[in-house]
């Protein structure tokens, strides 16, 4: 069963079109990453199928319901932790909390207890009685999700949760995500960072202005950007002589700046075949940088590669 | 069927939001208030006779009363409503499954706890001050509540639709603060021009005072089924637009 489906999901902002027709699946027990960059649409669609955002058009449904028509249920089947460190002014954590019980119908000594033990396992329980604003970020953090899991919900998304965040905290939220998922709960995980999603993930979907660009295992998708850039940097009045490459280079020359030569290697070949390629051409070499690829650059790619198996579910 | 135990929670809620700060949401409106009294009432009580029989401290103190709850009412929701935009916190509440008429019962209710709150402060020491009389206390209460649930819908609609503090304070010294003060809080609309007094009547609030100055002294510039059924049409149109902008969720659900 799907714990969530968007279908032909769209949404404008005036002549901004935020999400353009999004439609796939994510199948219950997952633990499901949306990537992309900032401005990809991935907030707006968590937003829409958490309610905070109407969609111009297309349906979301979690756990098999709409979140339109019957958002009392699907709002009791989904935490959301934002990505904003929200607090109200007003109120201690453990005051905000059972508050939020409240909303969702829950009192008595059976959701106190839930509380505390939200408390102890976020390592809040020390700070259960000082206002949010005596808080630091990590604990902002530690406590939206206690926020978002006071009605034990059965969908957990995550949205950016470790950004900015230090790494001791980073490792928590993983640790922690885990073992809710480990319980059953679904758990879908936006982030920038690959690498998060390398390790926690088994499924992954990329967005890119607004459409969903690539959706696979996880595993299949990091197979398909193995490669690194690497910079030639070189006298501008060598490239203005307009030099003629070998054609192993000329294969994997990307870019000519003005005054270095961008090649994209593959990771299994050596570097050192590219230096030597180098050194044969008689480039006159001033410096060498590497880098992996971008994020970005691997969305390009993935989208010039696959274009035609975005992998998005017929709704 | 209604989530009553939601709504409850997030009455609560705002209850205790304006109660952590009482000095500034309850106190300071009633000393305000007060100093209005004792400005106005001991320097002109003799000299007016707005309703024959009654000095002007008595007359003026109901307007008074009725103006803080307006007031009140108004900042409760709307500055609730604003902050919670501001700070993000409303996204707690959009997140749960309270539907946009108990968001609606919760903050109006709210918002009448602090009108009456900050109206009986007043009215206390009015009382001990300065000889009201009580003669219909039913009208009393009804327009102490039917106008302070007006005026909690009425900030919640500036709330809504404000994007910043500056949009909220231009709805509250343009419209709010004037209407108030033109109301017949201090004077009998008897006292004015004709044409001050035919356009005193397109003025909703001042119905309001008018009906809740009645409960006092059985004494009303017009009949107090007029007020009645002004108040309860303001009421009722603001609590539709209301419940159509949270239903459609403008500037709330984005």
């Amino acid at each position: 069963m799907s714990a969530v489906e968007f279908c032909n999901v769209k949404k404008q902002y005036g002549d901004l079109q935020a999400l353009k027709g999004v439609s796939f699946n994510v199948e219950e027990g997952a633990f499901f990453g949306l990537l992309g960059p900032n401005g990809a649409g991935k907030s707006t669609l968590i937003n829409a199928m958490s309610g905070l955002v109407v969609p111009s058009s297309g349906t979301i449904r979690v756990m098999g319901q709409d979140v339109v028509a019957d958002y009392r249920q699907t709002r009791r089947a989904l935490g959301l932790v934002p990505q904003e460190l929200i607090a109200d002014p007003f109120f201690n954590i453990r005051e905000m909390l059972l508050l939020q019980s409240g909303y969702f119908g829950l009192k008595g000594r059976e959701q106190r207890a839930w509380v505390d033990e939200l408390l102890e396992r976020l390592a809040l329980a020390d700070k259960a009685d000082s206002l949010t604003h005596q808080l630091s970020g990590g604990m902002k953090r530690r406590a939206l999700i206690a926020m978002a899991l006071v009605h034990k919900p059965q969908v957990l998304v995550l949205d950016e949760p470790t950004a900015g965040v230090d790494v001791d905290l980073r490792r928590t939220l993983w640790d922690f995500t885990r073992e809710l998922h480990k319980k059953g709960h679904t758990i879908i995980l936006t982030t920038h960072y690959l690498e998060e999603a390398e390790t926690l993930c088994d499924r992954v979907a990329i967005m890119q202005k607004g459409q969903i660009k690539a959706l696979d295992q996880t595993s299949a998708l990091l197979s398909k950007h193995a490669y690194r850039y690497l910079k030639v940097v070189v006298p501008k009045s060598y490239l203005q002589q307009t030099p003629q490459l070998p054609q192993p280079l000329q294969e994997i020359l990307v870019e000519t700046e003005a005054n270095a030569l961008v090649f994209r290697v593959d990771k299994d070949v050596a570097l050192a075949d590219v230096l030597g390629h180098l050194s044969q051409a008689g480039v006159p070499v001033e410096d060498i940088i590497s880098r992996d690829a971008t994020l970005e650059e691997v969305f390009i790619d993935l989208t010039a590669d696959h274009s035609a198996e975005t992998g998005e579910a017929a709704c | 069927m209604l989530n009553w135990a939601g709504c409850w929670a997030l009455f609560v809620k705002e209850v205790r939001r304006f109660y952590s700060v009482a000095v500034q949401t309850i106190f300071a409106p009633v000393v305000a208030t007060l100093l209005y009294l004792l400005v106005f009432g001991q320097v002109i009580d003799s000299q007016l006779d707005v309703f024959s029989g009654l000095a002007y401290s008595q007359f003026l103190i109901p307007g008074l009363v009725m103006m803080a709850i307006l007031q009140n009412a108004f900042s409760n929701s709307s500055s609730s409503l604003i902050q919670s935009k501001m700070h993000g916190n409303l996204t707690f509440v959009l997140l749960s499954p309270i539907s946009p008429l108990e968001f609606y019962i919760a903050f109006t209710a709210a918002a009448i706890v602090r009108g009456l709150a900050v109206g009986a402060g007043i009215l206390v020491v009015g009382a001990i001050g300065f000889d009201l009389s009580w003669q219909a206390p039913h009208w009393i209460l009804i327009f102490a509540i039917l106008s302070a649930a007006m005026m909690g819908g009425l900030g919640m609609l500036a709330g809504i639709v404000s994007d910043k503090y500056d949009h909220l304070a231009a709805f509250q010294n343009f419209i709010i603060m004037p209407l108030t003060f033109l109301s017949g809080v201090f004077y009998s609309i008897k006292a004015l021009p004709d044409f001050w007094q035919q356009l005193s009547h397109f003025n909703p609030f001042f119905y309001m005072v008018d009906g809740f100055r009645y409960g006092f002294f059985e004494k009303a510039d017009v009949s107090i089924w007029l007020s009645l059924s002004v108040t309860l049409l303001f009421l009722l149109a603001v609590s539709v637009i209301n419940l159509i902008l949270l239903n459609k969720g403008v500037k709330i659900r984005q």
